[in-house]
C-alpha cells in the first residue's frame, strides 16, 4: 500500500447517537477527500438505516461516562431525549446534520450503504425497511470482496 | 510556500498547490488548474460552482463545505461529485485559488 488511502470500509455496529455519527463523518469525509468509501450497518447499527427508525436515534444517558452525569439521573425519564435534543441543537450550529439528512447526503457522495444480512435476519427486517439509499443487504463475505484493497474501520 | 507559473503566470502556492493568495487567481489559472485535476473542460456547471467559491470565500473568509455547497451553490451534493470527484470542496476551492476549507462535514 502506497502512503495515501484510496479506500474505505467502515462497519457501524452501535444504535446510539455517539455509535453512529463517527462512521457517518468518517465515511462523508473520505468522499470529500475524493476516497472511495463504503458504508456496512451491523446489530443495532441498522437503526441509522432503519426508515422509521433512523429519526429517533438518542444518546446513552445511561452507562455513558461521557455524559458526566450520574446513571441514576440518566434513568430518568426522558433524559436521553433532552440531551439528545441539546446535542442535536450544538452539532447543527456546527454544520452536522441530523441523520436523516446525513444518510441523504452520504448516498448522494456515491458511498456505497450496504446493511448485514445477518442481523437483518436476526431483526426480521426487509430491504422494504430500510432508506432508498440502502444498495444492498449482503453477507461479511460480500463486504469482504466490497472493501477489498482498502482499509476497514469498526466502530 | 514555492511559487509556481500556472497559464504563464507567476503565483505563490502552498505544499499541496493551493494558490495562498487568491487575489493572484485569474480564470486561465483555474483552466490550468483544473486540468491538472484531469477536469478539461470545464463546463458551465463547473464555473457556477467556482464563482461561489469565490463569493463564499471573498464574504466569510473560508470556503464553504460540501454541505454547504450543496444547498446553497445550486448546485446538487450529487453533481458536485459528477464535476469533481475527487472532492468537490477540496478542488474547486483549489481550482478557484482560494485556501483549502477545513470542515469536517
Amino acid at each position: 500500500m502506497g502512503d495515501t488511502i484510496e479506500k474505505v470500509s467502515i462497519i457501524i455496529s452501535k444504535g446510539s447517537l455517539e455509535g453512529i455519527y463517527p462512521g457517518l463523518i468518517m465515511a462523508n469525509g473520505a468522499r470529500a477527500e475524493g476516497i472511495e468509501a463504503n458504508l456496512f450497518f451491523t446489530f443495532f447499527g441498522l437503526d441509522a438505516i432503519h426508515s422509521k427508525r433512523l429519526e429517533h436515534i438518542k444518546v446513552a444517558a445511561v452507562g455513558n461516562p461521557g455524559m458526566h452525569m450520574a446513571s441514576l439521573i440518566g434513568v430518568l425519564p426522558g433524559m436521553s431525549a433532552i440531551a439528545t435534543h441539546m446535542m442535536e441543537k450544538k452539532m447543527e450550529a456546527f454544520d452536522i446534520p441530523g441523520i436523516p439528512e446525513f444518510m441523504e447526503l452520504i448516498g448522494d457522495t456515491g458511498a456505497g450503504i450496504y446493511a448485514c444480512k445477518a442481523s437483518v435476519d436476526l431483526f426480521g427486517f426487509t430491504k422494504d425497511d430500510f432508506i432508498p439509499q440502502v444498495e444492498d443487504i449482503i453477507t461479511v463475505g460480500e463486504f469482504y470482496e466490497q472493501a477489498a484493497g482498502g482499509e476497514i474501520i469498526f466502530t | 510556500m514555492t511559487v509556481d507559473t500556472i497559464a504563464g503566470t507567476q503565483v505563490d502556492v502552498n505544499e499541496e498547490g493551493f494558490l495562498t493568495d487568491p487575489s493572484q487567481w485569474t480564470q486561465d489559472i483555474a483552466v490550468e488548474l483544473a486540468r491538472r485535476e484531469r477536469i478539461d473542460p470545464l463546463t458551465d456547471r463547473h464555473w457556477v460552482v467556482i464563482r461561489f467559491m469565490r463569493s463564499e470565500y471573498e464574504a466569510k473568509g473560508t470556503g464553504p463545505t460540501v454541505r454547504v455547497l450543496g444547498k446553497t451553490s445550486g448546485v446538487p451534493v450529487k453533481e458536485l461529485y459528477q464535476l469533481f470527484p475527487k472532492g468537490p470542496a477540496k478542488l474547486a476551492a483549489k481550482i478557484a485559488g482560494i485556501p483549502k476549507p477545513r470542515g469536517c462535514i
